[in-house]
């Protein structure tokens, strides 16, 4: 595993004319369990072949605003599309273009490496012999070659989440979302993921929607989205996001633009 | 670099896709169940218990008098074998619908649930995958049973498949459709008390209607009302080679509106959507 690669493109200005389909669109969606309000009013895109990090404490509605983009929820208001591909109208199509890995460990543990792989493929249509030859490439590109045929509860929990990764990228989507996948993780797993995942963005171009409550996993270069008791508070390239609040760092501006106490590295 | 930059023309699904999909669903089903080697001996234990011990202890209280499908006087345990094929299918819809709530709770249900093609196919998969398991663990109870003077005729044994098969879905999609409305682990024990048991007694699976007639006839009108009768009395005619066309009728119409109900219950915009975060919130 490499470490994470800067983004050496400038950004906004060739890849705004380039890319008139944002690889995720979400405009104006609110959502509500009851009376509580989960989500309001939030609209942001996620640009192909982009980091875009959704920064928010636990509970600002990161979770709710994944199980609408994967359709766990129905959009009660507001639209969500990938590349196009309306999530409410044309699921399938939005769907096919989208790989996921959920906040919680989302694999048969009883079941081998490559086992997980091909159900995943098969929940895609992928025929079994295209499925065995996608799984050994990607086992081989995160090092678990060795381990493909042995039960997925033998694995640490920074090598589930790289086979979470794999299983995510296993029907070649353009969009890749991750809801908080480091945590949990110890420091060495947490560079060897966050570095995995910015290699995916510069060199096959996928669009990557990271959410999480750790500060150090945001780089300059990155888009930033702050969502906070379900509203968007700021958006933008973090360096300007940053400089527009006034701070010196992503942790002083998040501490300013929510009115919440500063904690090193991250907010628990 | 290689961004898309154009909205793509729908492509839909091919029918091999939807065949893989379905393969792989009733693969993995197949692969965890092998797995779970204490729910196959628990799945054949229960009935077997019933057949060894209840069945055995009953025979001298239950005269059967000769009723169809059956030709001449049978023993108890002849009696009940059906009842206890459709116990194990019941467990077993029922066990799949705490899986999904299992499932659902541990996240794996997402991986199924963000699968592009129709949730309604992927449910429907989940249910096929679910009856084929239990006619692995029914066959196997026919086996030991055949050991036990349980002999109906050899062709009897295809019949009846399938009967277990439409027997397998209706249960299924009845646990599917209750699964949707159980929020947590723990809520099984009611499904025990309150679908399971009842469904089970108030039945033919242990004692034929024109009994239970003499006794009470609300209850043998609650019993006629309860699709798992039907369920039973599809399942002993077809061993016999038989058809009995109104329990088809019953368990094909209540197969259909379940399993609508329990799709419908698992629409996004509907079931799930009115309750809270499925996973850790954030």
């Amino acid at each position: 595993m490499t470490s994470p690669a800067p983004i050496a493109e400038p950004r906004e200005t060739p890849r705004l004319e380039l890319a008139a389909v944002p690889a995720l669109s979400i405009d104006s969606v609110s959502h509500s369990y009851g009376p509580r309000r989960a989500l309001t009013d939030v609209s942001f895109n996620v640009q192909p072949a982009s980091f875009t990090a959704l920064l928010g404490l636990n509970g600002a509605g990161k979770s709710t605003l994944f199980s609408l983009i994967t359709r766990l929820f129905g959009i009660q208001a507001g639209r969500v599309a990938i590349f196009g591909h309306d999530i409410s109208n044309t699921p399938g199509e939005a769907l096919r273009l989208l790989g996921v890995v959920f906040q919680p460990r989302t694999l048969d543990l009883d079941l081998s490496l490559t086992q997980n792989l091909l159900y995943h493929a098969a929940l895609h249509g992928i025929s079994r012999r295209e499925a065995a030859s996608r799984s050994a490439e990607l086992l081989g590109r995160i090092g678990l070659s060795e381990r493909a045929g042995s039960k997925v509860r033998d694995l640490s929990g920074g090598q589930m989440r790289r086979l979470e990764i794999a299983r995510a990228l296993l029907h070649r989507p353009r969009l890749l979302l991750l809801d908080e996948p480091t945590v949990g993780l110890d420091v060495k797993a947490r560079a060897d993921i966050i570095g995995h995942v910015r290699q995916l963005v510069t060199e096959q171009g996928i669009g990557v929607l990271w959410a999480t409550h750790l500060f150090d996993e945001v780089m300059p270069n990155d888009d930033l989205v702050v969502l906070h008791q379900g509203k968007v508070l700021a958006q933008g390239p973090m360096s300007r996001v940053v400089t527009e609040v006034g701070a010196q760092d992503v942790n002083t501006a998040f501490m300013r633009l929510t009115g919440a106490q500063a904690m090193p590295g991250g907010i628990a | 670099m290689s961004s898309i930059t154009t909205r793509e023309a729908p492509r839909g699904f091919s029918s091999a896709e939807y065949m893989t999909c379905l393969t792989g669903i009733v693969w993995r089903e197949g692969l965890r169940f092998l797995h779970q080697r204490e729910r196959f001996v628990s799945a054949l234990v229960r009935p077997l218990v019933w057949l060894f011990i209840f069945a055995a202890g009953f025979r001298q209280v239950l005269g059967i008098s000769i009723i169809p499908p059956y030709e001449t006087y049978i023993l108890y345990e002849v009696y009940i074998a059906p009842g206890l094929m459709a116990m194990i299918q019941l467990f077993n819809g029922m066990q799949s619908s705490l899986s999904m709530v299992y499932d659902r709770e541990m996240g794996n249900m997402r991986t199924l649930l963000v699968s592009p093609l129709p949730r309604g196919f992927l449910l429907f998969c989940k249910l096929l995958a679910g009856t084929a398991v239990s006619l692995l663990q029914v066959y196997a109870f026919l086996l030991i049973a055949w050991f036990w003077d349980i002999t109906p005729p050899p062709s009897g044994y295809l019949t009846v498949l399938p009967a277990l098969i439409l027997s397998g879905l209706m249960l299924g999609s009845l646990g599917m459709l209750i699964s949707s409305g159980i929020k947590q682990l723990e809520n099984f024990a009611g499904v025990m008390n309150f679908v399971i048991f009842p469904m089970f007694f108030a039945s033919s699976a242990l004692y034929p209607l024109w009994r239970v007639q003499e006794g009470s006839p609300y209850l043998y009108y609650l019993c006629e009302a309860n699709p798992f009768t039907h369920a039973v009395e599809l399942i002993r005619f077809a061993l016999y080679g038989q058809i009995n066309w109104v329990s088809l009728a019953v368990v094909a119409i209540c197969t259909i509106v379940f399993m609508i109900g329990a799709i419908f219950a698992y629409d996004p915009s509907r079931g799930l959507a009115r309750r809270g975060p499925a996973g850790g919130e954030g």
